[in-house]
């Protein structure tokens, strides 16, 4: 975009979108548009059983199938990997994970678990060929219920003897015995128990993937529509024995991931190991139905929360339980998402140390699941939230002031938790406040009074969220101490070009987030140049080799300051340059606007663009300094990043056919310092509509043979736009003292805060009718049974 | 079979086999790959095209069936001159795409939609728009593209 001359003051302007042109005219190009002259098309036959014994896999009547190249069975590739499929958080040091490969060997263990493939000439001819492969199969029990697989009934995996991954506790106490005593001494307490349903995370681009080798040189090209290029090179390279060095990762335009492209998945594994094997480029396209299938799941967990209070209704401790699912087999991260959510269940509110969380893990016969958008924080957050309301009615009091009651302190930040995490900085009564006021919240209150009338066919319900993302998932130190098998750190270059135009090198690998218009905000004002004189480049390790990726919100509070870091590096040796040149001392150079001027006299001054010049022809520089303007930050965040808000939600529920009609929906976001209030509100919208789905609209549903019942976009309702309401965005501003910019992640805030706002919302309304919880998602069916439950089924 | 199609005005014959969808005829054997394809059940509209004027899911229709039609997709649609239609315009000053990957089916969902209806009220844009799915922008400033476009 143009922008005016004075480039200062580009942070926090709405500026429109670079990436724009390209994706709106369709010259972007993700994987699956790539021309790739001469490649094989992958095609994976999936099991069709939940748990199978695979007893014999016949491939000869598929090999002859016509553009038919080749056709291998999980057994036929055994020798193409130097070990099983990455799990990188091994949460425990006794976590049992299950051997996995990209195609299934011996057993089967979910609908979808792939268990041959097929190379041809056509993507086409290569599907039609699934149909001839004979496979024999032994079908078994599936395990679907989270309780049943905990009771070890039936095993999944005989190789593990239980279908327990772990079990992780953390318990934090003044002194020993301190939560038992606060139960037994609370004024009030509450127990609830809330089920997290499965999702699909339906990113809109399926997945797809490309490997091209280069049989002679022996280098690797793997193109994915991935969020983790950089992870995932390191992870094909150790899973396939290649040298990491011959292997190049890119990520083209890739069309939204919601954490389920931040993985390491079987078709890219076979891909790049077809390809080596056949000497040919090979690609892969899921279709959407395979997707639902064989794309990981987000959420599974069942959720039991207890509550201690004082007689102010203060919390005097929780007490958290969980049965966390973790599918068939542990997939990138997959155990360690519970755990994110394990500081989280004190929500934003003062509590003491009395606090007992643990979470055992299960397998089940069900795909995978990962990190799907929140990963963990939306769990901790309906929970605690959830049952602060629940809390809140047993006290009688409203809602929102037991929150006001329980709130740390604004004057307490930085605040030391009792988990011993430090959160940065925060206001709540302030976005709670906002609000209140933009949704009319005593208003709201006093129409209730009118038209929750017992008999009232419609009745009115508003629902409270206040909520903590942690993200920016970091230091490298905190997440050592949870097993996690990187760091999180982030990579930046920053290069001034002879002209004056500068390259960013950045190690995240943006999907829809914008980052190349954010990260040359970033250069800009610190460089004093217009944002359209920066490049910014990403998502290909040829170019950018060293970074790890975008997910947890992460990027701008580790990604950008990283850039900001380098642009300091840059402005110091320039500095040095245009001293030199100035015959001044480089402490007196003031830098601003792009131009150095010495302290006092303002006639002394030399602009970047002659600097950069300067060190490119390397003609008359300071003696020892070295050519060239360019600067390379590894930053590693001293904390992670806490942005905060409130959320509300006015509903009308027809208690007569149980649909809940969303009239209105606030959302007020501090995310500290905003590079780009355009962006920021777009990722509230997606991320609140995404709670809300699950809310009201998304179940990933099993049947108790473990069939996926919701495998099409048919069946698994991903809202469309006369399904959901406009969302009125409010933004606080309390910058983050942790890092120069001020600023705190923003991609994830909508989807923890929604989820509670708009249950609580629904069961406020129903309050009157004695509903007290109303399972997710709160469909018109079930909202219809949760009142005709409470009324004693007399409805 | 020989079909003849005129795509962005610049008329294609090709010999398809009988079973090929318009979008698979569109992306591999024309090779304009920007109408993207988001699923298999024609629930998603990322492949809208215009076929004779009208939005239509270029997934839900065989090539055969486009034997003679006239045909727009998203690389019909800016200027050669490289400005931008009003609709593409409207997506970008008021934020309507994120990963972009719905994008030019609603854009041709909402050009469709602006042709039969020029001023619609935000409702009237909800439900015009529910044959199109977006995971990224709760659809909220997709809504506004379309209004913003409506007025001017």
């Amino acid at each position: 975009m143009t922008m005016t001359d004075d480039t200062t003051g580009v942070l926090g302007q709405r500026l429109l979108r670079r990436e724009d042109p390209a994706l709106l005219t369709g010259e972007a190009r993700y994987t699956s548009d790539l021309p790739i002259p001469g490649a094989l098309h992958l095609a994976v036959l999936r099991s069709p059983y939940a748990r199978a014994r695979i007893l014999s896999v016949d491939t000869s009547a598929a090999a002859a199938m016509p553009g038919v190249t080749a056709v291998f069975s999980g057994a036929d590739l055994a020798d193409a990997w130097a070990g099983p499929m990455p799990c990188a958080w091994p949460v425990t040091e006794d976590m049992k994970s299950p051997t996995h490969y990209p195609l299934a060997v011996g057993q089967a263990n979910y609908v979808g678990d792939g268990v041959a493939c097929v190379l041809a000439t056509s993507a086409t001819a290569a599907r039609d060929a699934l149909d001839a492969i004979e496979v024999e199969y032994e079908p078994l029990e599936a395990v679907i219920d989270l309780e049943d697989a905990l009771s070890d009934r039936v095993v999944i995996h005989d190789e593990i003897g239980t279908n327990r991954s772990y079990t992780w506790d953390l318990k934090i106490e003044e002194s020993e015995g301190q939560v038992d005593r606060a139960f037994a001494d609370a004024a009030y307490s509450v127990k609830a128990r809330y089920i997290q349903q499965r999702l699909i995370p339906a990113a809109m681009e399926p997945r797809a993937v490309a490997a091209i080798p280069q049989p002679f040189g022996g280098d690797m090209t793997l193109y994915s529509a991935t969020q983790v290029p950089h992870i995932l090179k390191v992870m094909t390279a150790l899973t396939l024995g290649i040298p990491e060095h011959q292997l190049r990762v890119v990520a083209p335009a890739v069309g939204g991931g919601f954490g389920s492209k931040l993985n390491v998945y079987a078709e890219e594994l076979l891909c790049v190991a077809l390809a080596k094997r056949t000497g040919s480029p090979v690609r892969w396209t899921e279709t959407r139905s395979e997707g639902n299938q064989a794309t990981i799941h987000g959420r599974g967990q069942i959720q039991d929360i207890e509550l201690a209070a004082d007689s102010d209704g203060r919390l005097t401790a929780v007490r958290v339980r969980l049965i966390g699912d973790m599918g068939a087999y542990l997939q990138l991260v997959t155990p360690g998402v519970p755990l994110l959510g394990a500081f989280l269940y004190a929500g934003v509110y003062e509590l003491p140390k009395a606090y007992d969380f643990s979470c055992t893990s299960v397998f089940t016969n069900m795909t995978p699941t990962d990190a799907y958008r929140g990963a963990g924080r939306p769990e901790a957050t309906y929970a605690i939230e959830r049952a602060m309301d629940t809390l809140a009615a047993e006290i009688g009091i409203d809602p929102l002031e037991l929150r006001r009651r329980n709130f740390i302190p604004t004057e307490a930040y930085p605040y030391e938790a009792m988990t011993g995490l430090v959160y940065d900085s925060g206001d709540h009564d302030r976005a709670a406040t906002l609000a209140a006021e933009m949704i009319d919240y005593a208003g709201v209150r006093a129409r209730q009074e009118s038209q929750n009338v017992p008999g009232a066919a419609k009745r009115l319900g508003i629902g409270v969220s206040t909520y903590f993302e942690m993200c920016g998932l970091a230091p490298s130190r905190v997440l050592a101490s949870l097993n996690y098998g990187a760091g999180g750190w982030e990579a930046a270059t920053v290069r001034v070009l002879p002209t004056n135009k500068i390259q960013v090198v950045t190690g995240t690998a943006p999907h829809g987030q914008g980052h190349e218009t954010a990260w040359s905000m970033i250069v800009a004002e610190k460089m004093g140049v217009s944002p359209d004189d920066v490049d910014v480049l990403h998502s290909d390790t040829a170019i950018a080799p060293l970074g790890l990726d975008t997910y947890g919100s992460r990027s701008l509070s580790v990604g950008g300051v990283a850039i900001a870091m380098a642009c300091d590096k840059v402005i110091d040796k320039a500095k040095q340059i245009a001293a030199h040149q100035l015959e001044a001392n480089p402490d007196d150079l003031e830098f601003s606007g792009g131009e150095f001027r010495v302290a006092g006299s303002p006639d002394r001054a030399m602009p970047l663009a002659a600097v950069a010049f300067e060190a490119f022809t390397a003609h008359n520089l300071p003696d020892g300094l070295e050519p060239n303007l360019e600067a390379h930050t590894t930053y590693d965040p001293p904390n992670f990043s806490w942005p905060f808000g409130t959320h509300m939600c006015l509903v009308e529920v027809d208690t007569e056919t149980g649909e809940v009609d969303v009239l209105k929906y606030v959302a007020v976001d501090d995310c500290g310092n905003q590079v780009n209030p355009l962006i920021v509100d777009g990722q509230v919208h997606g991320g609140v509509v995404q709670g809300l789905a699950q809310a009201l609209f998304e179940e990933a549903v099993y049947d108790a043979d473990g069939n996926l019942q919701t495998s099409t976009l048919a069946e698994y309702l991903v809202p469309a736009a006369s399904d959901v309401p406009a969302i009125e965005t409010g933004h606080t501003i309390t910058p983050s003292p942790t890092n120069q910019l001020g600023v705190k992640g923003i991609g994830e805030a909508g989807t923890i805060a929604s989820t509670p706002a708009v249950i609580n919302a629904i069961v406020d309304a129903l309050s009157g009718l004695g509903v007290r919880d109303v399972p997710m998602p709160a469909s018109p069916n079930t909202v219809w049974r949760a009142i005709n439950e409470a009324q004693g089924g007399q409805q | 079979m020989e079909i003849t199609v005129t795509i962005n005005g610049k008329s294609h014959t090709a010999e398809v086999e009988p079973r090929t969808l318009l979008v698979q005829f569109i992306r591999e054997q024309v090779g304009l790959t920007g109408t993207n394809i988001g699923c298999d059940t024609s629930s998603c509209g990322a492949c809208s095209v215009h076929v004779d004027g009208e939005a239509a899911k270029s997934c839900t229709l065989l090539a055969v069936q486009a034997d003679g039609c006239s045909i727009t997709t998203i690389e019909g649609m800016a200027s050669a001159d490289g400005t931008l239609h009003p609709m593409q315009q409207a997506f970008m000053e008021n934020h309507g795409l994120q990963c972009g990957y719905c994008t030019p089916g609603m854009v041709m969902a909402a050009t469709s939609l602006l042709a039969e209806n020029p001023n619609p009220t935000e409702e009237e844009v909800r439900i015009g728009l529910e044959g199109n799915l977006c995971r990224c922008t709760g659809y909220h400033n997709i809504v506004q593209s379309v209004l913003a476009c409506a007025k001017s």
